[in-house]
């Protein structure tokens, strides 16, 4: 069976027909769990686990908050191995490098695991085949969708909390190893038949908390959840890169020219060292004009917060902190306001923070000649990421803009065909590259705004040729035909198929 | 045995490594060698052409750089290689 963007998906499943076709839909929503008489309280996570008479082939969820620094997936996992439970289905948020679940799979104690981005050696496993059951990918509202509506339905949620106190409410915000926000884990922590927290700081009070008590059964006291440092991975810095600052200088002029950058503008990167730069063009832009933007969402760095300091921006929409600076803001701002997972980019949320996006900055492994992007593997088939928030902001942000060099490594960005459909073209605006910028034709209302403009504006089509007369044309790679996965529509339709590598 | 090096183990770019040999070796190891195999080979091939060898190893270890980066880094290679005494 094909859906609407001609990709075969598998039998039984709901093909995507579009971006828009949600609007049609309900929202379903499963009672929220009922809530617990009393919390229990464990000083080991054994006893707690053994308590928990976790069988065969249940479904246990995960945060990614503590991001390359968690140890509470790992410590989980151990007991997994060590009181041999079987296909087990696994549904963290996101898979770190650094989490260990590849014997798991071999071991066939993991049968099925559903996440939003994945990379690394768990990544490599499941797509060389490993894995017995499915790979199923969310983008992050997606995730909240399909917990609040039954379709990930979550037998135990280990949530790993910085800080609870003597009620069972738990913070991210406080402990040794604070990691801000907890958006993720909101709806694991309302919808899972059990939640467990497990902390290393345990207090008397807390003075605010995003994890109420009422739905908690267990908190278990461990030495340490982990190291958050580790919660800074890849670049926070903008980029010193001339070809990166290039792109961004040329995004930031499109913006202008655009007319995006007014009082009360909102705008999203991420924080790579190019949307950084973007962000900074974007910044000296509104400082120069007194322009003050309602507010930022994301992903937060420490760089939104010079912004929200300088009074750049009024508010920060945060669904998870990426580095310190953006956790101790959290902690002391209240202008810098924590958000669930759902409330950024559920489809089906009354509105959702992405849809009061004016502007979204975003990457691309590939694109192709329709504007439609692959952030889940690269060409040669290996799965090094997935959607994230991406095809929710750029569904709800009015310009949804993919910057990114024409090739890295010679491998050229656009492509007559994209490994893997992550966000449709659809809901993508423009590219930036350093050669050039290409407009969505279907954005006609930009094309004839741009009119005059020193931009160097140019078909999708010719950027691609661009690249070929530079670089070469590679090889095309056959994708095998073997199915490990399946990329989900924010709307829960079946956007593309992941295949087994070589 | 005379050798001569240039290039980096950067991202773009290529270290090219050559020795005297009495045939031709090339040998090339590529973070993009299942997409550019062919390609990069024959750059390694015409660029000796032009320079009138027939007979030296050359060893790529090629972080996906372009024909005229590889090219660069082969010539210079080979001028370092014939510099030495």
């Amino acid at each position: 069976m094909n859906n609407s963007l001609g990709r075969e998906i598998f039998a039984n499943s709901r093909p995507f027909v579009s971006a828009n076709a949600f609007l049609k839909e309900k929202r379903r929503l499963i009672p929220e769990k009922p809530t617990s008489a009393t919390v229990r309280f464990y000083d080991d996570l054994e006893t707690a686990f053994r308590d928990l008479a976790i069988k065969d082939g249940m479904t246990l969820s995960f945060h990614h908050h503590l991001r390359s620094g968690d140890n509470v997936l790992n410590m989980v996992a151990s007991l997994i191995a060590k009181y041999a439970i079987k296909d087990l289905h696994l549904a963290p948020s996101s898979i770190f490098p650094e989490y260990k679940l590849s014997d798991l799979i071999l071991n066939h104690q993991i049968r099925n695991i559903t996440t939003n981005y994945l990379n690394g050696p768990v990544a490599k496993t499941i797509a060389g085949g490993q894995l017995q059951g499915t790979l199923l990918m969310h983008t992050h509202g997606g995730r909240a969708r399909a917990i609040e509506s039954g379709d990930l339905a979550i037998d135990v949620a280990f949530l790993a909390c910085p800080a609870v106190d003597r009620q069972g409410n738990g913070s991210g915000a406080f402990g040794i190893n604070a990691c801000g926000t907890l958006g993720y884990a909101e709806s694991d922590l309302k919808y899972a038949k059990k939640v467990v927290l497990v902390t290393d700081t345990l207090v008397d009070e807390l003075s605010m908390w995003q994890f109420d008590h009422k739905y908690v059964d267990m908190v278990v006291k461990v030495p340490s959840i982990g190291d958050a440092g580790g919660i800074v991975s890849g670049t926070t810095r903008i980029t010193r890169d001339p070809i990166g600052l290039k792109i961004a200088q040329d995004t930031a002029e499109l913006v202008r020219e655009l007319g995006v950058i007014k009082n009360g503008f909102s705008m999203q990167t991420g924080a790579g060292g190019t949307s950084l730069a973007v962000a900074d063009a974007i910044g000296k832009i509104m400082q120069t004009q007194n322009i003050t933007g309602a507010f930022a969402s994301g992903g937060i760095t420490g760089y939104f917060v010079e912004m929200l300091g300088k009074g750049l921006f009024q508010k920060l929409y945060d669904v998870q902190c990426f580095d310190l600076a953006a956790v101790e803001s959290f902690r002391t701002n209240p202008a810098h306001i924590a958000i669930s997972a759902s409330k950024y980019g559920n489809p089906f949320e009354t509105s959702p923070v992405v849809d009061d996006l004016d502007l979204v900055i975003l990457g691309a492994a590939e694109v192709d000649l329709s504007f439609n992007v692959n952030v889940t593997t690269d060409s040669f088939g290996n799965i090094i990421g997935g959607s994230g928030g991406h095809a929710d902001t750029a569904h709800g942000a009015k310009l949804a803009i993919i910057t990114s060099t024409l090739a890295k490594a010679r491998i050229p960005l656009i492509k007559s065909e994209v490994r893997t459909i992550t966000t449709p073209g659809s809901d993508i605006d423009a590219i930036v590259t350093e050669r050039g910028i290409a407009i969505n034709p279907n954005r006609g209302d930009l094309l004839e705004r741009l009119k005059g403009t020193s931009l160097k504006i140019m078909r999708i089509e010719e950027l691609m040729d661009l690249q070929h007369r530079l670089g070469g044309i590679p090889k095309e790679l056959p994708k095998t035909n073997a199915a490990v996965g399946y990329v989900e529509y924010r709307d829960g339709t079946i956007i593309d198929t992941i295949y087994r590598t070589g | 045995m005379k050798i001569g090096i240039a290039g980096s183990l950067e991202s773009n770019d290529v270290l090219v490594t050559v020795r005297e040999c009495e045939k031709l070796v090339i040998d090339i190891h590529s973070i993009v060698d299942l997409l550019f195999h062919d390609q990069i080979e024959k750059v390694v091939r015409d660029t000796l052409q032009e320079l009138g060898i027939e007979n030296v190893e050359v060893r790529l270890q090629d972080k996906g750089a372009l024909d005229y980066t590889i090219r660069a880094r082969l010539i210079t290679a080979i001028q370092r290689m014939e510099a030495q005494p």
